[in-house]
């Protein structure tokens, strides 16, 4: 079985936009794939050493709420941490990995993680606060693996 | 049911932990050793069926009984 390819642009760093990347990134290297992530702009959120990523209802007006809550009190102080919290005690009830096992689980499986420099420098990151196995690169070094890839995924 | 050389208890666990985990467990067994794997997952059916056609570890059984589902997968 010759081995299949999946490339991977992650963009977003909020709480629940990290775990596609992850999630289809580790699976697909379960089922025997060769897989490279390239992380940019708020995607960058998701190497950090320390994660820190958060949710918000506000402008995501599909997220199912346990009750109504108008947009303008989505905005109060503290509105923001406790959407966090309540996503991830209800994740955790579910036995749904945290980002923290599935991002441990794409090392373990060997997907290959980018940072995109160009990003890094935008915002300022120093490369002791993401991952050590980060390697860092441009557009240029992201289709260098996926114009060989059989499938190609922006997020 | 079948004898089985290895089992995995991914009760619980949400997609794709139950994948994951089973992937890892048959990466430390010999080629012809069977797997036996236990669920909660209602998604884990199709996934197993998809894992097992991609991989090339047999699928020999999947089933469910009392809100539970099993698999029995045989190492390529």
């Amino acid at each position: 079985m010759s081995e299949k390819k999946l490339a991977i642009i992650a963009t977003k760093g909020t709480l629940d936009w990290a775990y596609p990347p992850l999630i289809l990134g580790s699976t697909a290297a379960a089922l025997g794939y060769e897989v490279e992530i390239f992380f940019t702009f708020y995607g960058l959120q998701i190497l950090k050493k320390d994660l820190d990523l958060k949710m918000s209802s506000l402008g995501n007006p599909a997220m199912p709420m346990p009750m109504p809550v108008p947009v303008l009190a989505q905005a109060l102080p503290g509105m923001e941490a406790a959407m966090t919290s309540m996503m991830k005690a209800k994740m955790q009830k579910k036995g749904v990995a945290s980002i923290e096992e599935l991002r441990e689980l794409c090392i373990e499986a060997e997907v290959k993680m980018i940072a995109c420099q160009m990003t890094v420098d935008l915002f300022e990151f120093k490369p002791s606060e993401l991952l050590d196995n980060v390697e860092y690169g441009g557009a240029a070094t992201f289709f260098e693996f996926a114009g060989e890839s059989d499938v190609n995924l922006y997020m | 049911m079948a004898d089985f050389d290895s089992e995995l208890d991914a009760s619980g666990l949400n997609c794709p932990l139950p994948i994951l985990r089973a992937k890892k467990a048959l990466a430390a067994m010999e080629s012809g050793k069977v797997l036996h794997i236990i669920a909660t997952d209602p998604g884990a059916i199709k996934d197993f069926e998809a894992f097992s056609k991609q991989t090339g570890n047999e699928l020999m059984e999947s089933r469910e009984e009392g809100g539970k589902f099993y698999f029995l997968i045989k190492k390529g």
